[in-house]
């Protein structure tokens, strides 16, 4: 009697203990499996990689990276629109599963989250005005230059700028943007591709290259720890690489083939 | 999952976090002194219908009240330079925050004006009072007195809205808060100190605002 009651407390015990492991270790993956919906956070004020388009839908790389993923897991895609600032903030919180949103890889993010393989081209550098005459960050001095908070550009030029470069950190993409085209600012700091779809769309005031801060390619951004999750992702990244899918996305969003280095 | 808490990225960076409280309290103080003015001069309009400023003023108190805060500091930072007016985002922060406060302010004031018993004023008039004393001693300083509070509640929405500012680059506390967010994404920490400064600040700016009420408008009211 004893024996039998004392096997069913050890055996409810270990229930719990069993029980309670996975709960502690969350194991996204499986969640997401469960739920049948992949949350994305995804960026709506970056074109080509993420935007608004004329149907009120998100468009573009990242929208359909996060497609591709969607469909080889065999889930719904669930589309959270973020900024540059709290795009982290949504992944290390379970807001969102996964960030496709443009993100590069640097020490930093590292320590709070982990990064797929590199899934999509991008560069940073300074753009101006034809006429500014504008060769390295030195030539920055003493000019006002307009950068996202929080981007990988402002963080490099943060540190390569002349002391005396004014340097004006903007929430968002939009209002970067929007102050250099208002004349707000004499430069910008962004993305080769955000500076090709801006010319595309206004003629305002033309961006032109002046000089390349950093080669960024973006990574998927992953929760710490979730080693299943980020296998997969890894998986289908290389696979949608290898069988076209991918250069398919660079070509529609970009106009030009996915680099071979990538 | 387990968070950390770490508050050390954040108290790194406190010097950031003080200059960032400093530039939102001289924005308010600033904004405020001419928000408060700019709605004296809309309320004496609009409650003795001063033609044409009572209708203009009627006018703006009515756009700014029915926009938001938000938009109307994007229109001037991001929208007036089309018209040829380049202004810096202290500029555009301070000029936002005067109109706001004074829309408002006006229409705070004006109440406190036309709650003037009609029967001060003619006893005012009776003890040969002349107009401009009447106004000053029996009218505004009393008026100023009945809304205080209310107008002291302004001010410091008008501080804590301030936190906008930081979407055109105004270097103020908000500002330093994303950027320190953004560089070490403690998130939770940094809003939640923040968020405690942000509560100090509008504590101590009441109990400043009813100090300056007692001091300079109380003690001088006709009582």
């Amino acid at each position: 009697m004893n024996l039998t009651r004392r096997h069913l407390l050890h055996s409810l015990a270990a229930g719990c203990l069993a029980l309670a492991i996975p709960s502690a270790h969350a194991d996204v993956l499986a969640n997401i499996k469960q739920a049948g919906v992949l949350r994305v956070a995804v960026p709506q004020d970056f074109p080509p990689f993420g935007s608004v388009g004329t149907d009120l839908k998100p468009r573009g790389y990242d929208i359909d990276t996060a497609a591709l993923l969607a469909k080889d897991l065999g889930v719904r895609l669930e589309l959270i629109p973020v900024t540059s600032t709290n795009r982290i903030p949504y992944l290390t919180t379970g807001k969102a599963d996964l960030v496709i949103s443009s993100l590069g890889r640097n020490p930093d993010r590292e320590k709070v989250i982990d990064f797929s393989i590199a899934y999509a081209p991008f560069f940073n550098g300074v753009f101006g005005p034809a006429e500014a005459v504008i060769k390295g960050a030195p030539d920055l001095a003493g000019k006002t230059i307009g950068v996202t908070r929080g981007a990988v550009e402002d963080l490099e030029l943060s540190k390569i700028a002349p002391p005396n470069t004014t340097i004006k950190r903007f929430e968002d993409n939009n209002s970067t943007i929007s102050a250099y085209l208002s004349g707000q600012v004499n430069l910008v700091a962004t993305g080769n591709v955000v500076a090709a779809a801006v010319n595309e769309m206004t003629k305002l005031r033309r961006l032109d290259p002046k000089f390349l801060i950093k080669n960024s390619p973006c990574s998927i951004g992953v929760a710490k720890g979730e080693a299943a999750l980020l296998a997969k992702v890894n998986a289908a990244i290389g696979a949608a690489k290898k069988d076209g899918r991918l250069n398919e996305i660079a070509n529609r969003w970009l106009h030009s083939p996915l680099p071979k280095d990538l | 999952m387990a968070y950390q808490f770490a508050f050390a990225p954040v108290f790194d960076n406190a010097d950031l976090l003080l200059k960032g409280a400093g530039f939102t309290l001289g924005l308010t103080a600033i904004g405020a002194t001419l928000g408060i003015g700019l709605g004296i001069l809309g309320a004496i309009s609009r409650a003795w219908k001063i033609a044409p400023f009572d209708r203009l003023f009627a006018v703006y108190v009515e756009l700014i009240r029915n926009t938001p805060f938000l938009v109307q500091l994007f229109f001037i930072f991001f929208g007036l330079p089309s018209l040829g007016v380049q202004i810096t985002e202290w500029s555009a922060a301070i000029l936002a925050m005067v109109i706001n406060l004074g829309a408002y302010s006006t229409e705070i004031i004006r109440a406190g004006i036309q709650a003037t018993p009609r029967g001060q004023i003619e006893a005012a008039e009776s003890l040969a009072f002349s107009r401009r004393q009447i106004f000053r001693h029996v009218v505004l300083v009393p008026a100023l007195q009945r809304v205080w509070p209310a107008l002291a509640s302004q001010v410091i929405i008008v501080m804590l809205g301030s936190a906008v500012c930081s979407q055109i680059a105004t270097e103020e506390l908000t500002f330093a808060a994303n950027f320190i967010q953004s560089r070490n994404f403690r998130a939770f920490e940094t809003y939640f100190v923040t968020t405690g400064m942000y509560f100090l600040m509008a504590l101590m700016l009441r109990q400043l605002l009813m100090w300056l009420g007692r001091r300079f408008i109380f003690r001088r009211a006709a009582r």
